[in-house]
């Protein structure tokens, strides 16, 4: 609709109040092009246009796509068996017919591994961020909701789980439950909940104040409600990209487990057991190792750039 | 200023008395006997009985914990199941190792990283920044196990200007070969840190430079030099040690990942191995030093943070 994009500017869905055009000078058109063109939209347009806008957002989406069909799709991208041991060619380099990627020490083909290690290396940082953000997200609204002495408990136990340092409080929990998938899992879940937990804790406290969680609770909305329909719904934005930054964290986490021997156990194998074992030949066959660990940068960055472009679109807000 | 200090210190007593619980409680919440598991599973029936009276097993938990609270408060860590020694001096002596190696990669993290942070923000748009923070995006995705199996593959193996593994050649001992050996690990250690920093630092001063009082300070004529460094530096200094002290953690942490990678003899190391081995006493021995240590760097942290800006002392 071509109309003037001021009168009719709904960012929110909420018609702009004639204040807001007065007290910033970003009002003013002429340099207001490119907000004013994501204004004409619905909320969620214009979120994905903003997002359209950051190249280097697109570049992270289009990564994490391809780790994510990788991750599902691997028995029909796989050329090969990834466990398949071929005795004639060990280590073959970069290139090998037969080998794209080469082979291991076994004469294992690596980029048959390496897609089958994105299901395993996905599958523990995504669940590991989903245990972290379900758990931290309901500790940070109940705290930051309620507060009083249930607050007070659970930021005492958050300040314990922060004194130790990250990596350190992962191993802890592996010393305690003994190496492997589930537990790698569990512990580098564990170490994230206090990120969440602070940061919907955060925004719970401000949004317990503003008028219109008065107003529900003034027509007799009971708790429950409000924390769902009000406080957790203006969360969700906001999680979303905590998550998505924390996801390359989880992976890097994860894959150093495995790389110490203390996450994934063999014969199951991610990027981390993958560099570990390739570790023996660097000299020999530096792919063996320099792949897996290619392959989780990329990943972690392609992440992290989706992370970027997510805050930056969704939540601009929480920019650095 | 004391009377924050006061509280700052108060706060620590809690938080150590959970962590010192959640080490204690690592050899209940495992899974078996706690007798079987510090004997290992060729123990017999006699000395696990031996060890159940010793440790006071059948007493309830609350005195198993003041027990063992007081002997750590003592220093005695116990005594580790695979080397047969005291753990403490164990700890102390690797300590050194992982002290040297942190503290080094702080201090690289530091200089590369607020000084490219500074001149990112001062020439903002311009090409140096354009590198500096794609650089730093690349240094924050890369996770250090690769980065150090990287720099062995380029500077040890290919070029061969540095050595690869451990803390000192096995015929040299001196200061340089110390130093020599240092390089890599440190640079490893500190990148990622540098990388957040340089972006954190970035974001501070731009923020900074465009508040009021840097317009007023260039506006009375005083030099750019003066004007970034005291006017904006110095408020930007509260993000920078905020930021500083998240990632002496994040070093910390690391420092174990790293000290795996280049064979450095630090804690970490022999963590990770004691966890390996199920020695329970070295691995409760290093967490509680490591996380003691940790909290009370983090009161540094905070007083340092508090000398810097007046409003938390007030608050």
């Amino acid at each position: 609709m071509p109309i003037s994009i001021r009168e009719s500017g709904t960012a929110d869905g909420i018609p702009v109040s004639p204040g807001r055009q007065d007290v910033s000078d970003r009002a003013i058109p002429a340099i207001d092009d490119d907000a004013a063109a994501v204004d004409m939209f619905t909320p969620t347009q214009s979120v994905a246009a903003r997002f359209r806008r950051n190249k280097l957002s697109i570049f992270g989406a289009v990564i994490v796509a391809v780790a994510v069909a990788a991750a599902l799709f691997a028995p029909w991208l796989s050329p090969l068996d990834p466990d398949a041991v071929d005795a004639r060619s060990r280590l073959a380099p970069i290139g090998t017919e037969g080998h794209l990627l080469g082979s291991d020490e076994l004469g294992r083909d690596i980029l048959s591994r390496l897609i089958w290690g994105a299901r395993v290396t996905l599958l523990v940082s995504l669940s590991a961020t989903a245990i972290a953000l379900i758990v931290g997200t309901f500790l940070g609204l109940i705290g930051g909701y309620f507060l009083g002495w249930l607050d007070s408990v659970i930021m005492r136990l958050i300040d314990v789980l922060m004194a130790f340092p990250y990596f350190l409080l992962a191993l802890t929990v592996i010393a305690v439950l003994g190496p492997g998938l589930l537990n790698g899992m569990i512990a580098v879940a564990l170490v994230n909940i206090p990120f969440f937990t602070r940061i919907v804790r955060g925004v719970t406290l401000s949004i317990r104040e503003s008028d219109y969680v008065m107003a529900a609770r003034g027509i007799g909305a009971s708790n429950t409600r409000i924390l769902v329909r009000h406080v957790l719904l203006n969360c969700v934005s906001t999680v979303i990209v905590a998550g998505t930054l924390n996801i390359g964290w989880m992976i890097t986490a994860a894959a150093a487990l495995s790389f110490l021997g203390l996450g994934v156990q063999p014969p199951t194998s991610d990027w981390g057991t993958m560099l570990s074992s390739g570790r023996q030949f660097l000299s020999a066959a530096p792919h063996v190792a320099t792949l897996p660990g290619l392959a989780i940068f990329i990943t972690v960055l392609g992440f992290n750039l989706l992370g970027d472009g997510l805050r930056d679109a969704l939540d601009p807000r929480l920019r650095e | 200023m004391w009377q924050y200090l006061f509280k700052r210190l108060l706060h620590t007593i809690p938080v150590l008395f959970g962590v010192s619980v959640l080490v204690f409680g690592m050899l209940h919440l495992a899974p078996g006997d706690p007798a079987q598991i510090l004997l290992g599973p060729e123990a017999t029936a006699d000395s696990i009985a031996q060890v159940r009276e010793d440790l006071g097993l059948d007493k309830p938990l609350v005195v198993q914990y003041a027990t063992w609270m007081s002997k750590m408060a003592r220093g005695d860590f116990g005594r580790s199941i695979v080397l047969g020694r005291e753990v403490f001096p164990e700890i102390w002596a690797r300590f050194k190792a992982t002290a040297i190696l942190t503290v080094t990669s702080l201090i690289i993290a530091v200089m590369l990283g607020v000084s490219a942070g500074i001149v990112s923000a001062v020439r903002q748009y311009s090409l140096f920044d354009s590198i500096a923070m794609l650089v730093a995006l690349a240094g924050v995705s890369m996770p250090l196990f690769f980065t150090g199996i990287v720099a062995i593959l380029a500077f040890a193996m290919k070029l061969r200007w540095l050595p690869s593994a451990g803390m000192y050649s096995p015929a040299g001992g001196d200061l340089w070969d110390l130093l020599r050996h240092l390089v890599l690990p440190a640079l490893t250690l500190g990148t990622v840190s540098a990388a957040i920093l340089a972006r954190m630092t970035r974001s501070a001063m731009l923020e900074i430079i465009r508040q009021d009082y840097v317009r007023t300070a260039r506006a009375k004529g005083l030099n750019e030099r003066s004007v970034i460094y005291i006017h904006a530096l110095r408020n930007a200094s509260i993000t920078i040690v905020t930021v500083l002290g998240m990632q002496i953690g994040y070093l910390l942490g690391g420092s174990v990942i790293t000290e795996a990678v280049f064979s450095w003899p630090g804690i970490g190391q022999m963590m990770v191995r004691a966890i390996q081995a199920r020695d329970y006493p070295m691995v409760q021995g290093g967490v509680f030093f490591v996380a003691a240590m940790f909290v009370f760097i983090n009161l540094l942290v905070d007083v340092l943070y508090a000398y810097l800006d007046p409003r938390i002392r007030y608050r």
